[in-house]
């Protein structure tokens, strides 16, 4: 498959880029590590009139301490990412994530801030052009292309839904958000600051707050007592999540004081689930598997990723008693196969 | 021996690990131009037209292709030629090629194909085997045997029902084998050239130079002696390279067209379109055996969903229940097949070729009959094996069988009697056995010519250079030519230069298909080098005035076997006998011995010989979410003689590693959306990321033991290892997780979703499984009727009809004179 083509704009500094992403207009796209944009554009996903690289914007490789917390900026490579040592323990969970990024090929080039930013995916969209055709397009690229097109079609995977289902399959962000990260965006305008979470919206066309003008340029990461991140896929390199629990407790003793728990790939968004069950007394087993049954509720895999949709959910409940049985300290020899597995996936 | 038996080094290893192997797309000529075609976004539909005149006008466009380019049909079977380069009246799947468009470069190609405007008329869509049970009309191809059935066989050795009747038990199962695809790693590639005579060069992706030759001199009218193919090196092809493909065709007729070379690169999402993949199959065995649970008789029948059109289907068809009597004795036998058509991507032959189906059947219905009976399964296999040299129910003729040990090997690597059935719940071990011929007995094509052919060249350097139509489709076909020309002369491989997959240079070789080459260019090359060992041994022994006898060929030299420093060197040697004898060239070729199976039909399973495998698999299984690891794997494989213990390995672990996808996650999964507001039917994910096949990280600790037990009929002594070692590791998979969780998944692929189902049924105190429940109403017509051997049978059909005319071939032989 060969990429239609477009005018390039390699920008060399954070204002040349926003810079030029204002002037570009709807059709400008911007190009981190190119690993998801690329192949998109050759599906036509995609048809851009710009490409804004990001390669040469030295600002947005920066990674340093900024106050209690890490700045970690947009550009910052997954592979260098998981491998940082200024990622400490209390940095756990985002190490874990950014190291189960797709294989090692695509984590030496992917960025954090692509990861970020990712697309909604779905099984009807991730598609060549000629394949949308056949089944006549849908609700998140209803001429072809999703960039720019006409609102109609249909979601293929709700058919009598007004929205789109398309799933948020990002690693870091459940992991960042744990972590209880901010973003910051940059416009030729000017900057704002914004918890990670707010980044995101339940909406598989419409994924980001980003307005069309503006780049994500860095996270503030605070570290966090206890960390992780469990990834579920078919295999252990390569795919997507098909569910992401992400988990960061501070505990006094053995009672937790602050607990932040979100699930990714199971919704058009990262699911944050809220945690006031879990505060103000130990990690038992009963409130573990109280709030397990809370989490899956929340948890709404639909049928547009690999795996079925009724064992995903099953799934998020063994999963959110794994990472939090881990984060209270269980031996994961006992915890079982899952968890065995979750640890020989993850780069020491 | 010096060289075979030794793992050495493959002759082809170093270029490939370098990258400086050229596969077809690397191939790159002056004036090229760049092919793409426009596929069907419908599943069936009448064409009715295509509107060229927007893409023709486009720039750097210089040729549009349609059906009306292409109206002679073809196919690899004669009795199914029913596929044309480009759609004539009918498209049949989501990605049937319609129309192609000939530029200057790929991106010009790519978007002249945006402006054809195709116009269609939708017809009903068939979505699977049942549904085309369902819905005998409209057919897909007007020659289907009845309805949208493609071809019913059926056969009968010996009474089944009388055995049935009066046996101690019997079992009864139904089991769904889900179809998947080769995947190889190239993409198929083909680049045409018309020479300055007008004779036309076509290098292709093909594991079957000689068949794609046929085809391309049918489908262009074009004398077969004026089209030269080659096959390129392929990056894999495990049976999806064995068709003649459209893009062939259509490149081939555009360079002929234009006077330009034309070169065509399929995209991932077009190779899984071309696919002549493993079929579906449904399936229904019933067993009867004895108080021990030895097998009586036991009756068969599949139900296999074909795609679209014909291609090896009705193979595949004869071989989901050929195969069956050639591991265990079985006394009586009923088997009956039917392959029907579909709207999608045609299946064909892949690694095992229409025999995983049906083995993942026989293999988990012995284990259920070793649980029902409180019988070890090992033992339950070694009682009842085939005996070697031995004819089975349906003629079949077992050479040797070295099945017995493989299973002693992994079972004893395994410890398998000390722990199935002892491990704690979650851990659980399997067994399954195989066998798999070593080579069809016949040609796609009746004939009685030699199946293989090589042609060795020596001259005064001391050169040798061996010429065969075989292909190199990463198996080491090139590396067991060399090996066995290199033992029988003395020196070394590396000193050999190969020509293989070229139909201008070397003899035929049928193809790289159903394990053949090593056994059949073996004995070929092996002639050959005999022919050619004898003219250089008579002038050496003239030269050296000693008989013939005493001559010994070692170590690039030929010498006195009493006293070996008297001697000549290789090239000496050479001189010598193209002194006495002249230019130097020596031929040898093989064709199969005749089958003993005289009823029509029967030429579809016997072999020169049959390889056989056993494995034990470990597997640790979740109980709470049915996540499922294996953990070990040990195989035994009878492999006859290890020409090149290295190779054998590789292909035995290979075929591990792809059974694996097969066991746990591989799927050609189709979408039907909503009749109401679609029909469209698409391959659900027709790309690397998400049709899931194992990487690295899954494929478990694999203990291999080779079995060595060398076959009269193969080339000193080897059988096949392409294909035979993937067909247990299935099976071993399903039978492990019952060992496990005690939970049946008959159907494969074996995913945490089905042993959750299986163990919520148990749970509910229902049968714990998963898998189909009956098999459907297929309508079987009266079947064969051939006493075994055993019975006073001749290998005869008691009940033959004569021969049904064949249209297609017919007319096939009246369009080309050959």
């Amino acid at each position: 498959m060969r990429a239609p083509s477009f005018r390039w704009h390699a920008a060399t500094s954070l204002a040349d880029a926003a810079r030029a992403l204002a002037a570009g207009g709807p059709r400008a796209l911007l190009l981190g590590g190119g690993t998801d944009v690329v192949p998109a554009i050759k599906r036509r996903q995609y048809v851009p009139e710009l490409l804004i690289s990001l390669r040469q914007v030295a600002e947005l490789g920066r990674l340093e301490p900024h106050g209690a917390s890490l700045r970690i900026g947009a550009g910052v490579r997954l592979g260098a990412l998981a491998a940082d040592d200024r990622l400490g323990v209390g940095h756990t969970a985002l190490r874990r994530a950014a190291g189960v990024v797709a294989s090692p090929h695509i984590r030496n080039v992917a960025t954090l801030g692509g990861n970020l930013c990712l697309d909604t995916r779905c099984n009807y969209y991730n598609q060549s052009l000629e394949w949308r055709r056949a089944v006549d397009y849908c609700m998140k690229a209803p001429a072809g292309v999703a960039l720019a097109a006409p609102a109609g079609g249909t979601c293929w995977v709700a058919p009598g839904s007004p929205r789109c289902w398309a799933v948020s399959q990002t690693d870091c962000a459940p992991a960042l958000i744990a972590l209880g990260a901010s973003v910051t965006l940059v416009s030729a305008e000017g900057q704002r600051t914004l918890p990670l979470a707010d980044l995101y919206r339940d909406d598989g066309m419409t994924w980001l707050t980003r307005r069309p003008d503006e780049l994500l340029a860095w996270v503030d990461v605070p570290a966090a007592a206890r960390s992780t991140y469990w990834k579920l896929r078919r295999r252990g390199s390569f795919d997507f999540p098909v569910l992401g629990v992400a988990a960061a407790v501070e505990l006094a003793g053995d009672v937790v004081t602050a607990a932040r728990v979100v699930l990714g790939a199971v919704a058009s968004h990262p699911v944050v689930v809220p945690t006031e069950s879990l505060l103000g007394r130990p990690l038992g087993d009963d409130a573990i598997a109280a709030f397990a049954e809370l989490a899956t509720r929340l948890a709404k895999p639909l049928d547009n990723t690999d795996y079925q949709l009724g064992w995903r959910k099953r799934v998020t409940r063994a999963y959110v008693v794994g990472a939090l049985r881990e984060l209270r300290g269980d031996d994961p020899a006992l915890l079982g196969v899952l968890a065995r597995r979750q640890a020989a996936l993850i780069p020491a | 021996m010096n060289i075979i038996g030794k793992p050495r080094r493959r002759v082809d290893g170093r270029a490939k690990v370098t990258g400086q192997t050229r596969f077809a797309d690397d191939l790159t000529l002056p004036r090229m131009l760049w092919c793409r075609l426009l596929r069907s976004h419908l599943p069936h539909a009448r064409v009715d037209g295509v509107d060229t005149a927007a893409a023709a006008a486009a720039r750097g466009v210089k040729l549009v292709l349609t059906g009306a380019d292409f109206p002679i049909p073809y196919g690899i079977l004669p009795v199914s030629q029913d596929e044309h380069a480009l759609a004539q009246e009918r498209v049949r799947f989501v990605g049937d090629p319609v129309a192609a468009v000939i530029a200057t470069s790929e991106e010009a190609a790519q978007a002249a194909v945006q402006l054809l405007a195709p116009r269609y008329t939708p017809l009903t869509t068939i979505s699977d085997a049942h549904d085309a049970l369902a819905t005998p009309a409209p057919q897909l191809h007007t020659y289907a045997e009845v309805g949208n059935l493609h071809k019913r066989v059926g056969f009968e050795f010996g009474d089944v029902d009388a055995s049935f009747a009066s046996a101690p038990h019997v079992f009864d199962d139904s089991f769904f084998y889900q179809g998947n695809t080769h995947l190889p790693i190239e993409q198929h590639a083909t680049l045409a050239a018309v020479d300055g005579d007008g004779k036309l060069t076509v290098w292709s992706s093909t594991q079957t130079p000689h068949y794609l030759h046929r085809a391309l001199a049918k489908a262009l009218a074009m004398p077969a002696a004026h089209i030269r193919v080659i096959a390129t090196p392929n990056g894999g092809g495990f049976g999806g390279k064995s068709d003649p493909f459209h893009h062939e065709i259509v490149v081939a007729g555009a360079a002929l067209r234009t006077g330009r070379p034309v070169k065509i690169c399929l995209s991932r999402e077009e190779v899984f379109y071309c696919h002549r993949g493993r079929h579906p199959v449904d399936m229904r065995l019933r067993t009867a055996t004895d108080a021990c649970g030895k097998i009586l008789a036991m009756d068969l029948e599949t139900l296999l969903d074909g795609g679209a059109y014909g291609s090896y289907g009705v193979a595949s068809t004869f071989y989901t229940g050929a195969l069956q009597t050639v591991t265990y004795e079985i006394p009586r036998y009923r088997f009956r097949g039917a392959r029907a058509f579909t709207n999608k991507p045609p299946c064909g032959p892949k690694r095992g070729h229409g025999t995983p189906q049906p083995r993942f059947a026989q293999e988990v219905q012995l284990d259920k009959i070793a649980v029902a009976l409180g019988r070890n399964p090992a033992d339950l296999r070694l009682e009842q094996l085939c005996k070697p040299n031995s004819l089975t129910a349906n003629y079949m003729r077992v050479g040797t069988i070295g099945l017995g040990r493989c299973i002693d090997a992994v079972v004893e690597g395994s410890r398998f009697r000390e722990r199935w059935g002892k491990l704690p719940r979650g851990r659980g071990l399997g067994i399954a056995c195989s066998s798999y011929l070593c080579g069809a007995g016949l040609p796609i094509y009746w004939n009685k010519l030699p199946h293989s052919g090589v042609q060795l060249k020596l001259d005064r350097s001391g050169g040798v250079t061996a010429f065969c139509g075989a292909t190199e489709i990463g198996q080491g076909s090139d590396d067991v030519l060399a090996g066995l020309v290199a033992e029988v002369l003395g020196i070394d491989p590396f000193d050999i230069r190969v020509v293989t997959g070229d139909t201008d240079l070397g003899p035929v070789d049928l193809g790289s298909y159903s394990s053949r080459v090593t056994l059949m260019m073996g004995n070929a090359a092996l002639e050959a080098a005999g022919r050619a060992r004898e003219l250089i041994a008579s002038a050496v022994a003239a030269e050296l005035q000693l008989p013939v006898a005493r001559l010994g060929f070692a170590e690039r030299r030929v010498f006195d076997l009493e006293e070996p420093t008297r001697g000549l060197s290789f090239a000496d040697a050479v001189i010598a006998a193209e002194t006495r004898h002249g230019t130097l060239g020596t031929v040898g070729s093989y064709r199969p011995p005749d089958s003993a199976a005289r009823y029509k039909g029967g030429g579809v399973g016997p072999s020169p010989a049959y390889s056989y495998s056993a494995a034990v698999i470990e597997v640790e299984v979740c109980p709470d979410t049915g996540w499922l690891d294996v953990t070990q794997v040990w195989i035994g494989h009878d492999i006859g003689r290890s020409l090149n213990p290295a190779s054998v390995r590789g292909q035995v672990e290979g075929s591990v590693y792809m059974g694996l996808g097969e066991a746990l996650m591989e799927e050609s999964a189709f979408r039907r959306l909503p009749p109401k507001r679609s029909d469209a039917l698409v391959h659900k994910f027709p790309s690397l990321l998400e049709y899931k096949s194992p990487t690295t990280r899954e494929m478990p600790p694999c203990t291999t033991y080779l079995i060595e037990d060398p076959d009269p009929q193969g080339p000193l002594g080897a059988k096949e290892v392409g294909q035979g070692p993937l067909l247990p590791i299935m099976p071993a998979v399903a039978n492990a997780v019952f060992d496990a969780v005690g939970v049946r998944v008959d159907e494969v692929p074996i995913t945490p979703e089905k042993i959750v189902r299986a163990l919520e049924e148990a749970a509910r105190g229902r049968p714990a499984r998963v898998g189909p429940t009956g098999f459907p109403d297929v309508g079987w017509p009266e079947p064969l009727r051939v006493a075994p051997p055993w019975e006073g049978g001749d290998g005869k059909a008691a009940n033959e009809t004569p021969r049904r005319p064949r249209p297609d071939k017919d007319a096939k032989d009246k369009q080309v004179p050959r």
